[in-house]
């Protein structure tokens, strides 16, 4: 998985509209990337629809959080009305799951990014990482505070 | 900020319910999980302290159940009101809510005012939040094993 201090890898990848979401278009601001493995998926939490009640403490800290599954955009815009959250959710389809392999985020055998957090900061370098020990494993939103209390702490 | 903290002890302003080891639940009144929960829970020989956790984007009637629920609370009966919603998860309008006010034999115009009230809100942001700080992810979420302030 990638590191606190590197490059957080650029990437252009379609929101559940069919838009285009570039991550250096962000810059001048920091990004949450939520990788997680698949919407719909059986784990009976709520990640996604705990970081939304608080998304609007997080972007009160400069922070644009994004969804990441190697789900195509059609499943991200059923998913994302289902759950009743705004949060973009973007396609890491085609190619499958290219923007995971670049975070070392992608677990090969079962074919989906993993569960994890990365903070990228304003010039597009990775502040602070957080992967779950295993993907049924879901961070609380705590945990995202936590990172940001650190780093505004520096 | 809503960094990590522990679950905050049970104290006289939290409501609870039944006799045995303390047992804090932080339930969402709209979750399908929570209500088959809820029978089991009820059942157990615990000292049950209800805390709000409402998903709203997920259970868009929450936070209204869960006002109610507290409205009823300051009249004493936000058990009552919790087992009644959870019991009949298919009639959550405020029609409904105002005939289960009724029924409990609460004071309607006060129960009105005080589910419509900010401080009413502001509580049950302030237990939802203590759930997001202690790292609540799914409802409901248990926590046995608290201290009691009460106790000596």
């Amino acid at each position: 998985m990638i590191a606190a201090g590197q490059p957080a890898p650029d990437f252009t990848l379609r929101d559940q509209d069919g838009e285009k979401v570039s991550l250096s278009g962000l810059r001048g601001g920091r990004a949450l990337l939520v990788f997680y493995p698949a919407d719909f998926s059986p784990v009976c939490s709520d990640q996604l629809s705990i970081y939304q009640e608080v998304k609007p403490e997080i972007e009160a800290h400069g922070v644009t959080m994004l969804g990441i599954s190697v789900d195509g955009m059609f499943a991200h815009k059923a998913f994302q009305e289902k759950l009743g959250i705004d949060t973009p959710l973007l396609a890491d389809f085609e190619p499958k799951g290219e923007v995971a392999r670049a975070y070392g985020a992608y677990i090969e055998k079962f074919g989906t990014a993993n569960r994890s957090l990365v903070l990228v900061d304003e010039e597009g370098t990775v502040e602070w990482v957080h992967e779950s020990p295993t993907p049924l494993e879901v961070p609380g939103a705590n945990v995202i505070f936590d990172a940001l209390a650190s780093s505004c702490a520096r | 900020m809503l960094t990590s903290a522990a679950v905050p002890a049970v104290g006289p302003a939290d409501h609870a319910r039944g006799r045995g080891p303390l047992l804090v639940v932080y339930a969402d009144l709209g979750c399908p999980h929570c209500a088959s929960a809820w029978v089991e829970i009820s059942a157990r020989q615990a000292r049950v302290v209800f805390r709000h956790f409402p998903v709203a984007s997920k259970h868009p009637r929450s936070p209204a159940l869960h006002a109610a629920a507290e409205a009823a609370g300051l009249q004493g009966a936000l058990f009552a009101m919790v087992d009644a919603l959870y019991g009949d998860r298919g009639h959550v309008d405020d029609p409904h809510l105002w005939r289960r006010a009724e029924d409990l034999g609460l004071d309607l115009e006060r129960f009105q005012a005080d589910r419509r009230s900010t401080a009413v809100a502001a509580r049950v942001r302030r237990d939802f939040e203590s759930g997001i700080r202690a790292g609540v992810t799914a409802t409901p979420a248990l926590f046995p094993g608290l201290s009691d302030l009460d106790r000596p």
